[in-house]
């Protein structure tokens, strides 16, 4: 280490020896980033300066928070009003601000403080965490590359004098690392180091009860700075950085031996989960039932306002397909209404015409695309005005439904006189998708229900996640079309499934190639043209077993779309069998 | 439940023929659901009434502002078709271009340039449409614009033959009718297909004549960032401008709310919140209106009192029928009740025991009140002809700035009040004269009896500053006597002009227009005071008022991220129970999984272990459990944990906050960014 500090301090040498007055002098006449030049000199001559920076950071940040509040005062000036509304509770700038800048305070600590201390309530005390971030003149771009090694090193002498608890990563890490840069030298070196993870994760236990956050941040990374303006910008690309390794390193321990398939009981399919569910006693149900109470109170009001020509749109935390159930069942029942599930995977606007022309206008003609069919359909209600219909949509931002055609359709739908528009939204972003053209056509009027309610039937159509949790689907299924075929096609499948976890590792690997494909399975004596070989790939494909992509070459390559995990299970079992 | 099938997502409820009433008459959910349905029908029917007006009068306004517009409009199309009638060789074609920097304007005015259309152009109007599906097939044929243009002649036989009925119809010959082509949004369009279209297009003029109008919602210099000079030269562009959407608000507001015409007003802060969302999120006059329709059904459904809420005979006569209840709904009013509390003894016993003489009080309170209203108006536009000249506008540019804070409190007791007043003081003559002779016409224009002596005094005062100018004219003449030059030093000098000085500031001698303009803006400032009282100082202003502010935002400003925020990270606020109550920043261990796990998830960075992310999760649900001593299996009681995590995640997936991610086995990735 310090035969590299030597070598490349040539250019620093100058900044890091010369005095505080010196300093101060030359850069007096400047603002703004002198000031961090200045902050920078004096902490590489004294250490213990660097406890001044958070305040500067943090009444920075301040700064950006009062701005928010007065964008809040000015947009709604009753904001404490508000008795109902959860949006007021905590205005806007609590959840838009950037917020402290995480770092590896690992969720195992997190919870163990919420266990260790049952009923009583835990403060996270993220928010009194000082800030702390290094600050380091902008280098000379030719230079920026070495110094940064330089730099690091040089953060991690002076903190090795200060904060010797505070070093897990460092020490541990670049290691690892060793200095290099390149993120996938960084993880392949991860995966080799086996034998080293015992030790780390218990070195990392030990340490990770005794250090403290702010000692862990002030050996962030090094960053780049050049003005305050730029900060923002900057801390967030850093930021990137230094998340992208940590995640990596993190992982470095856990993938080996801590997948969810290694554990028996992450295996759950849609019916296990639902029994077990059930045994699960709810709570808060009190409070619950009252929140719905409240909720229903309000039935006829969205009664006479959709009357109106408003539409209503329901948001808030839980499942709102009970709530707008009970509206159905309670005071839809005399008019003609459809339901529509955006969370079934398989809805589509089409569908959702179709099921208007078709089962309430009792149209039996086809149409030559959805326009068309929207159009006729507006015609008729427009001419027929004793018409009536409501519309009552569970999750309008489903991923189906969420797309700018269906939404234009949808609010054409609704901006109908006499069609009547429920739905809810759940996700996050789902505002996004309507521009002012098409929140005009909804006309919504917004509704704050939330109800806690589990999202038992939104989430019940396997998902990605769980498919990837469950996982029985894909392999007996697997297994199941295998079986169906002749043992050459099989041959052919094993071996590419083989290739396929031979290359499992490589994260360039785009599949087989057809022509070495063939090669070996004229090799293997399971083709004996290309033609028949063909027409196998032609079955896989038909089952979904199998995706063929062009490379950038023009070669045809062979991919399996499923995960390996379960692509060696199936290996395994049919080892078995045979 | 009957809505949840597994190969189906849409289901469709027809009731019984039978069953099937035509439709339930919209009043009566405006009386169910509420305990309090005091004369809800009549509530509702005066709903209906004064939405209906305003729905009207804000039409009609629009038609107006549109008007100028759109006969020019009319008058370019019928010259540039004149000009293809008469051979001409060049390219007439034409662009429109209006400044309207909202989306939902542009809709009104695409609606409403249909309409233009079709009056103009009869059957012009199919074949703009049947263009479009031409347009539409020529892109998938690859077909030339030989094949449109030999179409278009087709059409134009065709249609010759009804050549009577379109002469009548648009009374110019339209030998050949142009096709107008109206590009709606002109930014959205791939400047390459512009260009190319226009480019292909004037070759074809002659044969197909062709009319642009560009919808352009920025400014007109997009059209020459758009479109190259070789392009922009093949067009003879005209551009129209149509009022800014913020002149339109004024109007509007001039219209509905200024105005006695209408009974419903609004409170300060409803309106700085119906503005606020208009200047600071869409600029869209249709949200306007939307927002003021909901404050007007939001009173009336909810204000049993609002049946008082019409024009003053009506609101008398239905003050007879009141019945107990109401009368209890008046009496309860804190208005009322402030008004009582300054009343002698006796009437106020009175008044809180006899239901006669209540009724008789409450109409004469509301006849006050409408009379403070008409009062009102016409001194608050009388003072914004005053402020809204003033340098720096201290008391606001728009009339709807001086009536926003003059709605929130008293006005003369504000800064920008004193400072406006100060600035009055210094007008000059030809000024205070200009201000002076607008307000005569407001006030004139009134038939206020109260204020017609406002007017009267008006008219004096200018009556005075005329005959000033006279009598300054015969000053100058006096005063202008030669003193005969003397030659002075300069220390003579500095001595004769500080003795000036100093005379000027003991006497104080002040020009007799200076007196009178000391008299008009007292004058002004007394009207302001007597006649600008906010309206909380009035009693019974809570019939017509609509204050409930924060129930417009939330319905119309809602915040669905915020409270998805809130139900996380604070369940207390919605759950109320005293276990889940916590310090800022923290959450309970009882709290509902889906708000652990989210809080567990916010200490991770970009990438989230599964496998860690369960643990924890375990870790903390067990500890929770231990308390309530279950009899579970352990092994049972981690399997039921399990599923509950499971299903905290893919909530929270369905949620947005996570996604699956393939960057590592069994990681999902954070899709949010920072901790809270």
């Amino acid at each position: 280490m310090m035969s590299k500090l030597e070598l490349k301090e040539d250019k620093i040498m100058e900044v890091q020896f010369v005095g505080d007055d010196d300093v101060l002098n030359h850069i007096l006449d400047r603002e703004g980033g002198a000031k961090l030049k200045k902050e920078r000199a004096q902490l590489l001559v004294n250490t213990k300066k660097i406890i001044k920076k958070p305040e500067y950071d943090l009444e920075e940040d301040d700064q950006e928070v009062l701005k928010d509040q007065n964008y809040v005062e000015v947009l709604g000036r009753d904001i404490q009003e508000s008795l109902k509304n959860g949006s007021a509770a905590d205005g806007g700038n609590k959840v838009y601000s950037f917020q402290n800048r995480k770092h590896s305070e690992k969720m195992a600590k997190l919870a163990s403080e919420l266990a260790n201390t049952p009923r009583k309530n835990v403060s996270f005390s993220l928010k009194n965490d000082p800030e702390i971030m290094i600050n380091i003149p902008q280098c000379s771009k030719g230079h920026s590359a070495s110094d940064k090694v330089q730099l690091k090193n040089s953060d991690k002498s002076e903190n090795l004098s200060t904060a010797p608890s505070g070093l897990r990563k460092r020490l541990i890490v670049p290691r690892s690392h060793s200095d290099s840069e390149s993120e996938y030298s960084a993880s392949n070196s991860e995966d080799d180091d086996g034998v080293a993870q015992e030790h780390e994760e218990d070195t990392e236990e030990v340490i990770l009860s005794q250090k403290s956050p702010s000692q862990n941040r002030a050996m962030s990374a090094p960053v780049c700075k050049e003005t305050p303006s730029k900060k923002m910008k900057r801390d967030k690309t850093s930021d990137l950085v230094e998340e992208y390794f940590e995640a990596h390193s993190s992982s470095k321990v856990l993938t080996s031996d801590r997948t969810l398939q290694k554990l028996k009981r992450a295996k759950l399919d849609q019916q296990t989960l639902r029994n077990l569910l059930g045994k699960v006693s709810p709570s808060f149900s009190a409070e619950l039932k009252q929140l719905n109470q409240q909720y229903e109170q309000l039935f006829h009001k969205w009664m006479l306002q959709l009357r109106l020509g408003f539409n209503i749109v329901l948001y808030g935390l839980g499942s709102k397909r009970d709530l707008l159930e009970r509206f159905r069942t309670s005071v839809l029942q005399d008019s003609i209404h459809v339901v529509i599930n955006g969370f079934f995977p398989g809805i589509s606007v089409k569908s959702i015409l179709n099921s208007v022309t078709e089962e309430v206008l009792d149209h039996m003609g086809t149409f030559r695309s959805a326009l068309d069919q929207l159009d006729w359909i507006v015609n008729r209600f427009k001419e027929d005005s004793s018409l009536e219909l409501f519309l009552l949509i569970h999750n309008l931002d489903s991923q189906m439904l969420r797309g700018d055609k269906s939404q234009q359709i949808i609010g054409q739908l609704s901006s109908l006189r006499n069609i009547y528009l429920i739905a809810s939204i759940d996700h996050l972003n789902a505002p996004l998708m309507w521009d002012h053209a098409k929140q005009s056509l909804y006309n919504w009027l917004w509704y704050e229900t939330t109800t806690y309610s589990p999202y038992t039937e939104e989430t019940s159509y396997e998902n990605s996640l769980l498919v990837k949790q469950s996982g029985s689907l894909p392999l007996s299924s697997l297994i199941h079309v295998l079986r169906s075929l002749t043992p050459n096609a099989r041959g052919i499948f094993r071996l590419l499934i083989k290739y396929q976890l031979d290359n499992q590792d490589n994260p360039s690997y785009i599949g087989f190639s057809f022509q070495d494909f063939y090669q070996q399975c004229r090799e293997a004596f399971l083709v004996n043209s290309d033609l028949t070989l063909r027409a196998q790939l032609t079955e896989f494909r038909d089952h979904k077993l199998l995706r063929t992509k062009k490379g950038t070459d023009g070669v045809e390559y062979l991919l399996i779309p499923v995960d390996s995990g379960t692509l060696s299970e199936f290996l395994e079992k049919e080892e078995e069998e045979s | 439940m009957a809505t949840s099938s597994v190969s189906k997502g849409c289901f469709v409820f027809k009731p019984n023929f039978k069953k099937r009433k035509i439709s339930v008459p919209v009043g009566d959910y405006f009386n169910k659901g509420k305990n309090e349905s005091e004369d809800g029908k009549l509530r509702f029917e005066t709903y209906q009434l004064i939405w209906q007006q305003m729905k009207s009068e804000t039409e009609q306004l629009q038609e107006e502002l549109n008007k100028n517009l759109f006969n020019s409009l009319i008058e370019f199309l019928q010259k540039s078709c004149s000009g293809f009638q008469k051979n001409s060789r060049d390219w007439g074609c034409q662009i429109k271009l209006r400044e309207i920097p909202t989306a939902a304007l542009i809709l009104d005015i695409k609606h409403f340039l249909q309409k233009l259309a079709s009056q103009l152009m009869g059957c012009c109007v199919d074949e703009d449409s049947k263009e479009g599906s031409i347009q539409v097939a020529q892109k998938r044929t690859h077909c030339s614009m030989d094949s449109l243009s030999s179409w278009y002649m087709n059409v134009t036989q065709k249609t010759d033959p009804k050549m009577p009925r379109k002469k009548r119809t648009s009374s110019s010959q339209w030998q050949s009718p142009p096709v107008v082509l109206i590009l709606k949004d002109m930014e959205s369009f791939t400047t390459k297909v512009l260009q190319d279209f226009i480019i292909i297009s004037s070759q074809h003029l002659h044969e197909f004549p062709l009319i642009l109008i560009f919808g352009i919602a920025t400014s007109p210099i997009i059209i020459h960032r758009l479109l190259p000079h070789a392009v922009s030269s093949l067009l003879c562009i005209e551009l129209f401008q149509s009022l800014s959407c913020k002149e339109h608000l004024t109007t509007v507001l001039d219209k509905l709310l200024l105005t006695t015409q209408f009974p419903f007003k609004l409170s300060e802060k409803v309106l700085q919140i119906l503005t606020n969302i208009f200047l600071y999120h869409d600029f869209s006059i249709q949200n306007f209106i939307k927002g003021l329709q909901l404050s007007l059904l939001e009173h009336f459904y909810s204000q049993p009192l609002s049946v008082l809420c019409c024009n003053l005979p009506e609101a008398k006569r239905r003050i007879n029928f009141l019945s107990d209840n109401q009368c209890e709904n008046i009496r309860r009013l804190p208005s009322f009740r402030r008004y009582v509390e300054k009343q002698s003894s006796e009437k106020q016993i009175a008044l809180l025991t006899d239901e006669r003489s209540l009724k008789a009080e409450t109409q004469s309170l509301l006849e006050n009140l409408h009379v403070y209203h008409s009062n009102y108006f016409l001194v608050l536009r009388c003072l914004h002809q005053f402020t809204s000249s003033l340098p720096k506008y201290p008391l606001g540019r728009q009339i709807r700035e001086l009536y926003c804070t003059c709605l929130e409190k008293n006005i003369w007791d504000s800064e920008e009040y004193v400072s406006a007043f100060q600035l009055l003081r210094m007008l000059a003559k030809d000024e205070l004269m200009a201000i002076l002779q607008k307000c005569f016409q407001v006030f004139k224009s009134s038939s206020e009896k109260q204020l017609g002596s406002t007017a009267k005094r008006i008219e004096e005062f200018l009556a005075q500053f005329q005959s000033l100018d006279e009598a300054k004219e015969e000053e100058d003449i006096s005063g202008s006597q030669p003193k005969g030059l003397q030659k002075t030093d300069l220390y003579h000098l500095q001595k004769s002009l500080l003795e000036m000085k100093e005379l000027r500031r003991t006497s104080k001698k002040q020009t007799r227009f200076e007196v009178l303009r000391e008299k008009v803006v007292n004058f002004i400032e007394s009207l302001v005071r007597e006649y600008l009282l906010p309206p909380d100082t009035q009693p019974l202003h809570e019939v017509v008022y609509f204050s409930a502010a924060h129930t417009l935002r939330e319905h119309l400003n809602a915040a669905p991220r915020i409270a998805l925020h809130t139900a996380l990270n604070n369940p207390y606020y919605y759950l109320k129970n005293e276990a889940l109550k916590s310090e800022e920043g923290c959450i309970p261990n009882v709290a509902p999984d889906i708000c652990i796990a989210y809080k567990l998830h916010l200490e991770c960075s970009r990438l989230i272990n599964l496998v860690d992310w369960s643990e924890a999760f375990a870790t903390v649900v067990t500890a929770a459990e231990k308390m309530d001593a279950s009899s579970v299996t352990s092994e049972e009681r981690n399997e039921i944990i399990h599923a509950r995590f499971i299903r905290a995640v893919s909530e929270l997936e369905l949620l947005g906050f996570i996604k699956p991610t393939k960057q590592k086995t069994d990681h999902v990735a954070r899709l949010t960014w920072g901790g809270c």
